[in-house]
């Protein structure tokens, strides 16, 4: 099957309000779980522009950046799991407000 | 004599094992090498002067070359003539009398190794001085003796009046220094070399009287001259010099060291012959200093200050002689003033030191009984000094105001004026005798001069009276003075003047039958006798002119004000950084926030650029 079933505007909007959401969540929430989830949300959405375009042009271009975008996330969440740990263990708490040591 | 070489060496290596001890050789053997060593350089000098007295050759010992650089090889050389041998005789025997005197005087202070580590150090150094072949060597015992002066005003250093003493006596006469240094390389250009007689020599060939670089030349070394010999416009230091021990003052700041100039002058003679107008300066410049000095001697009450001045005043009369070319009257009124002068500070150092060192002479008063031996020294002193007839000043002074009266054009101006500086002197140095050693005792003495001060004190007695009768070896060094027709007038001018200025002074000061006191006690006197006591101000004159804008300058220059610009530069860019600095807040919401703002305003920038 090729092309794309569903008008490009649409899954452009989608793809749009997810990265926003993301961004708004990571902008408001405290908590760095939330903060990681909201980065991931970001990354799917950028993701989903990519399968998107690649399906709309017939280019397997957009399902291989699609393959890298869920590598780097794996390795972000990787990464940031581990901060999380350390955070906890540190500040006894996951509100990024409290842990504002690096501040000039 | 074979040994010359051990005259400057023995207070030299005596000196050096005394330093070398650093003060804990025990003070009997310190005495013993410190007056010993010159005792026996004078021994060596009594030598050479019997066999240069018995065939009269001049010798030149060369010891080693000191460097060699390209056509520059000064030696370490002396040149022995009679005027060495008349600087050498006074320096050792002087000197040794004054090292004998300063063993009882400094035997209760802890330093005393080190007092004759400075003395001997500086007899050698003054020995170089006189002995040199070449103006170089000269030069270094120049600076020596400078330095030794330094060390030894400053002697009791805990007192830093004394250090500040020492300091002002280094630094003016290291203003002198610094010309004639000039004065060393000027003549190195232009003649080649610096050994003195080639240099005389090359001088009288290659400049005509009247030149203009013998002139600058002479100029530049009577410049060092009157740095070391305490001369206007160089004199501020000596009355200040009087902080060392009093044995101190008698060698280096009466007798020897400061007579340095006096001798300089006289070693060159020749380049001064072909610089009249520098000759002239000569004689103004001692006519200045021989009346300032005795009018500022009048108003001085401490002891030390008042033979101080008297030295500047004496060496005033030095100068003239030189001045009106007269070299060895100078040089005789030298030798007979390191007679007189040494007897007078060392027989005030006895009354400092019978007095629990009182300097001031109005609380003295009555010590003619009390003090025999000390009041007879002071007493044949103060004759010579003040010139009464057959003492050996007045053989001296009658010598130099003879040849001043004789000199052409200013001559009787000068003859004037040193005769008024001979009634002055006969006023202050009487005084002095009447205050201190007459009158009512205000301070009783506590103890009485032992045989090492009484000693010293009655051989320079003798001299001072039969100095005069000394006939210096001087014929075959400077050009013979023509015959003396002398008018009578002058004679009884020159015998008359010391006795009115000693009944004036009796008058005055003993007898009271004349009173001074509402004169003196007038606001008018008052001021002058303030005026004559600082000096005539030139302290203050050279306080407001040189130092104060020098600290001030150097005040300034100590906060860099090259540095203002860079410094400048940082504190700027410090600031920029703790502006900036507080931009990192530390919170990462704050930082994603306005990492998005930023995205939106450059993709804002990018698509209005791109439409």
């Amino acid at each position: 099957m090729s092309g794309l079933q569903v008008p490009m505007e649409q899954v452009l909007a989608l793809a749009g309000l997810l990265f926003s959401c993301g961004l708004l969540g990571l902008m408001l929430r405290r908590n760095i779980i939330f903060m990681l989830m909201s980065l991931e949300v970001m990354l799917n959405a950028a993701a989903l522009a990519f399968v998107a375009a690649g399906a709309k042009w017939g280019q397997a271009d957009g399902q291989i950046i699609f393959l890298l975008i869920l590598t780097i996330a794996a390795a972000e969440v990787a990464v940031g799991l581990g901060l999380v740990l350390q955070i906890q263990r540190r500040f006894k708490t996951l509100d990024m407000d409290q842990a504002r040591r690096l501040r000039g | 004599m074979t040994g010359t070489w051990l005259i400057p060496f023995l207070p030299l290596a005596s000196a050096v094992l005394l330093l070398l001890s650093a003060g804990r050789m025990p003070r009997q053997f310190a005495a013993l090498l410190g007056a010993g060593s010159v005792g026996l350089a004078a021994l060596c000098v009594g030598l050479l002067a019997r066999d240069f007295l018995a065939d009269g050759e001049v010798r030149e010992i060369t010891l080693w070359t000191w460097m060699a650089v390209g056509e520059f090889t000064p030696r370490i050389a002396f040149y022995i003539d009679g005027l060495t041998v008349v600087m050498m005789s006074v320096i050792t025997g002087v000197g040794f009398l004054i090292h004998l005197y300063s063993i009882e005087f400094m035997w209760e202070d802890e330093s005393i190794c080190r007092y004759f580590a400075y003395m001997n150090l500086f007899v050698g150094a003054m020995l170089l001085l006189v002995m040199a072949d070449n103006l170089l060597l000269l030069y270094l015992g120049w600076e020596g003796v400078g330095v030794c002066s330094y060390l030894l005003v400053g002697f009791w250093y805990r007192e830093p009046a004394n250090g500040r003493a020492a300091r002002k006596a280094f630094v003016v006469t290291r203003v002198g220094d610094t010309a004639m240094a000039l004065g060393l390389f000027l003549l190195f250009t232009q003649l080649g070399t610096l050994d003195i007689q080639p240099l005389l020599a090359a001088a009288d060939l290659q400049w005509q009287v009247g030149d203009s670089l013998p002139v600058l030349a002479t100029a530049l070394l009577l410049g060092g001259a009157v740095g070391k010999s305490a001369q206007l416009p160089l004199h501020t230091w000596l009355p200040d010099a009087m902080a060392g021990p009093t044995p101190v003052s008698a060698l280096i700041h009466a007798a020897t060291m400061v007579t340095a100039g006096v001798y300089l002058i006289a070693r060159t003679y020749g380049l001064f012959l072909l610089a009249p107008p520098t000759l002239e300066v000569v004689a103004w410049i001692g006519l200045f200093t021989l009346l300032l000095a005795a009018f500022a001697a009048l108003a001085q009450h401490d002891i030390k200050r008042i033979l101080a001045y008297s030295t500047i005043s004496q060496i005033g009369y030095m100068f003239l002689a030189l001045g009106v070319s007269s070299f060895s009257s100078a040089i005789f009124h030298l030798v007979t003033h390191a007679f007189f002068k040494a007897l007078l500070f060392l027989a005030a150092g006895a009354v400092i030191h019978c007095l629990h060192h009182e300097h001031n002479i109005f609380r003295m008063g009555g010590l003619r009984t009390r003090l025999p031996v000390v009041f007879w020294s002071f007493l044949i002193g103060s004759a010579a000094l003040a010139a009464l007839p057959f003492t050996s000043g007045f053989f001296s002074k009658d010598a130099i105001l003879v040849s001043a009266w004789e000199t052409p054009g200013i001559g009787p101006w000068l003859w004037a004026g040193g005769l008024l500086g001979a009634l002055l002197t006969d006023l202050y140095s009487f005084r002095l005798v009447f205050v201190v050693f007459f009158g009512e005792a205000h301070t009783e003495p506590d103890r009485q001069p032992g045989w090492k001060m009484a000693f010293p004190l009655v051989l320079l007695c003798a001299l001072s009276l039969l100095g005069g009768l000394i006939v210096l070896p001087l014929a075959g060094v400077f050009p013979a003075a023509g015959e003396h027709p002398e008018s009578h007038t002058i004679e009884y001018l020159t015998v008359g003047i010391p006795l009115l200025g000693l009944a004036l002074a009796y008058l005055l000061f003993l007898g009271r039958q004349l009173s001074i006191d509402s004169l003196a006690e007038s606001s008018a006197g008052r001021g002058l006798r303030a005026f004559w006591l600082n000096g005539w101000r030139i302290d203050e004159l050279y306080d407001a002119l040189w130092v104060r804008p020098y600290t001030s300058l150097a005040q300034w220059w100590r906060n860099e004000p090259v540095d203002l610009l860079y410094n400048a530069i940082v504190s700027l860019s410090q600031r920029a950084h703790h502006r900036l600095a507080a931009l990192q807040t530390g919170e990462l919401r704050w930082y994603a926030t306005t990492m998005v703002f930023g995205l939106v305003l450059l993709i804002a920038i990018m698509l209005r650029n791109a439409r």
